[in-house]
């Protein structure tokens, strides 16, 4: 040979590697990307102490009163919210299923009916569940005010927009033809549920709300952060008067909590599967 | 029925109804037509929403730092994810392996908002907290992702590399990473697309982005303002997702 | 003394004797055909060989040293000096044919060239060149995974070639490979040793191959050597007791039944 092959991979890798370069140089700009800052004499000072402040935990039994308070009232929060959330979604998933709708299966009354109700429905759950829990809980602490209140407001609205999509989905995607038996029969919608897919879609219906309850739980306790009561809200006053044990206390808690509410939701969707 | 769920489902309503007490919650107190009143004026003050084209540009310009929050919190979160998960899988010996795997626990167990809380303690308010905060906590879902990913790739073109002579650093980067390298990018692109949604709402706690906006408008009476925010909020992750899926599709990484 | 085996033995973790004392001596320079039936322990020879297994019992000597005693670096060095081509080359079927070959010098290159080599590959025409030697000079830059059994095969071969080592181990390196186009490559794995004056020892399920091109025969059975012979001596009925458990007939790379030599009459090997 008395030619060089070259690389035919070569310009387009180069090309790319250019391309994420120029990318990723704004944003280090826009993210104000600043290492320094974080050495700085006076962060490090702060920081330096903070941390030092970690060990030993605060275990104060005045301390440790106040933080079962807040367990309790965490999960309290959960188990309300997840409550609430099922009375917002249960109605709002009948109105949306199909394979419940009596228009679908011939010419009738309603029909019209239907696709008005069903239509808002949907959106009003899209709507529910695509904002964050944090920002409803935020919105709910300026309506409502500090503490547990907002804190299952928000939950039972989130949860309430997934729960209704959720449920829609098993119920639609479970076998129809007992539902849709009894609505040719003349039975009315809520008939059809009850005894043409309740038995059945069950299980699923449970499982999934025990494993929203287990996630609510997290959720809590990340809301209480913005003032929705609970543990969050404890450590959101701890890390502001910058006493690390009191922090690692509730870290420490908060990982037991998780664990806790991981098994007790294995243990229930195990019963009901 | 058996007899055990029906014990569940009454220990469950009673549960349901103590937390409810136990709270102290009236919902009957929050439902009067003076509360409701109350709510439903507080509701109507955030239409219309801001759309002036003052304040559209700084939300564009805060969507944009909640993208690059995103971005580069990723990328150091891959970094750290793949520097932590070489001793995570073992490839220098059982104490790394243990230490390493702690460390990628300790850092995916505590949550984003958490890390951000402390981030800003250590950083300052700002984007910067966002991303640090992100990159650690991601680094650790990653790190445990990136670890199983290299325990389970094919040990023999490595070896066979080594018999040839060649050193372990290298062998690895010839024989191991072709054969993961693709699962390691959809996975990071993945978490890309969870984190912008994360990003987005970071910013309550002062670390950047387009929540740092909506707390700031929200604390300032600002309704109509944070309306706006909450709009891009949703345009912003209605848009990843449509994107995402149409790059699924196009793309077979 | 290329290598020398004495009394080696390897008993796998479950008891299995896959290796039961054997000696052999190979000097520098002697190109050997091992033949046997499958699960005779010709792999795990050359796996000992290669210093990927370690014996149970007995001394082993490769390029004269004891690879089991030598440190890190020295083994390593050892392991540069020594080749295996695979039955099934283990290489990531996203990497380029081109990164596979030159990473058969990754032993020998400084640290900062094996590096470099990820990103652009930098020797591509010393590649090509080896590459041509096995006739798939056109797959330079396609990915391994897209190539079939047969090229991934003598992409192996080439990535040896490439290596240049002192001592070229090949296990069964034409199985996938047409019969004409697998008389070439022996063909040219003979040549390259002669060439460079370095031990082939290589494991071959076809006894034509062996018989065809390698001046010295070893027959193994059972993880025990039967015969070690030049191929004019190896007789048929020697051929079908080393595979009576197999099929009824030798294997050949063609499957056309082993040429019968009339009794007196020499098998004529080719030699270069």
């Amino acid at each position: 040979m008395n030619y060089t092959l070259r690389d035919p991979a070569a310009l387009p890798r180069l090309c790319l590697t250019a391309l994420i370069l120029l990318l990723l140089w704004p944003g280090f700009q826009l993210t104000e990307f600043d290492p320094a800052a974080l050495f700085d004499a006076r962060s490090r000072e702060t920081m330096g102490k903070f941390i030092g402040t970690f060990f030993p935990l605060q275990t104060s039994a005045e301390f440790l009163q106040l933080i079962a308070k807040s367990t309790l009232e965490t999960l309290a929060i959960a188990t309300a919210g997840m409550a609430l959330a099922t009375l917002i979604g249960c109605p709002l998933a009948l109105m949306v299923t199909r394979s419940l709708s009596v228009s679908r299966i011939g010419p009738g009354p309603g029909a019209a009916l239907g696709r008005a109700v069903r239509l808002p429905a949907r959106f009003i759950l899209m709507f529910f569940r695509s904002i964050p829990e944090i920002v409803w809980a935020l919105l709910f602490v300026r309506a409502v005010g500090l503490g547990p209140a907002a804190g299952v407001l928000a939950i039972g609205v989130t949860y309430g927009g997934m729960l209704g999509k959720v449920y829609s989905e098993v119920l639609e995607s479970n076998d129809t033809r007992p539902a849709t038996a009894l609505l040719e029969a003349g039975s009315g919608r809520l008939g059809a549920f009850f005894y043409g897919m309740w038995p059945v879609a069950l299980p699923e219906l449970v499982s999934y709300t025990v494993y929203r309850w287990e996630c609510a739980v997290r959720a809590s306790v990340i809301m209480g952060f913005v003032g929705a009561g609970g543990l969050g809200q404890q450590m959101e006053l701890s890390m502001r008067m910058m006493d690390g044990g009191e922090v690692s206390t509730i870290l420490l808690v908060f990982f037991l909590l998780v664990v806790l509410a991981d098994a007790v939701s294995a243990f229930l969707r195990k019963l009901v599967a | 029925m058996r007899l055990v769920h029906w014990l569940t489902v009454a220990v469950l309503v009673a549960l349901t109804w103590a937390s409810f007490s136990y709270l102290a919650l009236d919902l009957g107190q929050l439902f009067t037509t003076e509360a409701l009143a109350q709510m439903g004026k507080y509701a109507v003050s955030f239409f219309p929403p801001d759309l002036s084209g003052n304040y559209l540009l700084r939300v564009g310009e805060g969507t944009l730092e909640t993208v690059a929050i995103s971005a580069i919190s990723t990328l150091l979160a891959a970094i750290l994810g793949l520097l932590l998960a070489l001793p995570a899988a073992g490839r220098f010996g059982v104490v790394p392996r243990a230490a390493a795997r702690l460390a990628l626990n300790f850092l995916r167990s505590i949550p984003e908002l958490v890390w951000a809380a402390l981030m800003v303690m250590a950083a300052g308010l700002g984007p910067f907290a966002g991303t640090l905060a992100l990159a650690l906590h991601t680094a650790g879902v990653i790190g445990r992702l990136f670890a199983e990913t290299l325990e389970n790739a094919p040990p023999e073109p490595a070896q066979a590399l080594r018999l040839a002579g060649s050193r372990s650093s290298l062998a690895f980067l010839y024989g191991t990473l072709p054969n993961v390298v693709s699962q390691l990018i959809a996975y990071s692109l993945y978490r890309w697309e969870i984190n912008i949604r994360m990003a987005a709402i970071l910013g309550v706690v002062g670390a950047g982005g387009l929540g740092q906006m909506l707390y700031f408008s929200l604390s300032l009476f600002h309704q109509q303002q944070a309306m706006t925010v909450i709009i891009a909020m949703l345009v912003l992750v209605a848009v990843v997702d449509g994107a995402s899926a149409w790059l699924r599709q196009r793309l077979v990484v | 003394m290329s290598v020398s085996l004495s009394q080696v033995s390897l008993e796998f973790s479950n008891g299995f004797r896959a290796i039961n004392g054997v000696s052999c001596e190979i000097g520098r320079g002697e190109r050997v055909a091992i033949i046997g039936p499958s699960g005779a322990g010709k792999t795990t020879l050359l796996r000992l060989l290669a210093t990927a297994l370690r014996p149970s019992s007995g001394s082993l000597n490769i390029l004269g040293a004891d690879p089991w005693s030598l440190d890190r670096l020295a083994l390593r060095r050892l392991r540069g000096c020594v080749g295996m081509v695979h039955q099934a080359p283990p290489i990531p079927p996203r990497q380029r044919v081109v990164t596979a070959v030159l990473a058969g010098r990754l032993g020998r290159w400084p640290a900062w060239k094996g590096l470099a080599s990820l990103f652009y590959p930098v020797d591509i025409a010393g590649a090509e060149t080896v590459l041509a030697r096995v006739e798939i000079a056109d797959k330079l830059f396609e990915r391994c995974g897209e190539l079939s059994g047969g090229q991934l095969q003598r992409v192996g071969v080439a990535r040896i070639l490439y290596q240049q080592p002192e001592l070229v181990l090949t296990d069964e390196p034409v199985s996938a490979v047409d019969p004409a186009l697998s008389d070439r490559i022996i063909g040219e794995l003979n040549r390259e040793a002669i060439e460079r004056g370095v031990t082939l020892i290589a494991s071959l399920h076809a006894v034509d191959l062996a018989l065809h091109w390698f001046p010295r025969v070893i027959g193994v059975k059972a993880g025990e050597i039967q015969f070690d012979l030049p191929p004019m001596r190896v007789s048929d009925a020697m051929l079908r007791e080393l595979y009576a458990s197999e099929t009824a007939q030798v294997p050949t790379q063609d499957n056309r039944p082993l040429a019968v030599v009339p009794a007196g009459v020499r098998r004529k090997p080719m030699y270069l």
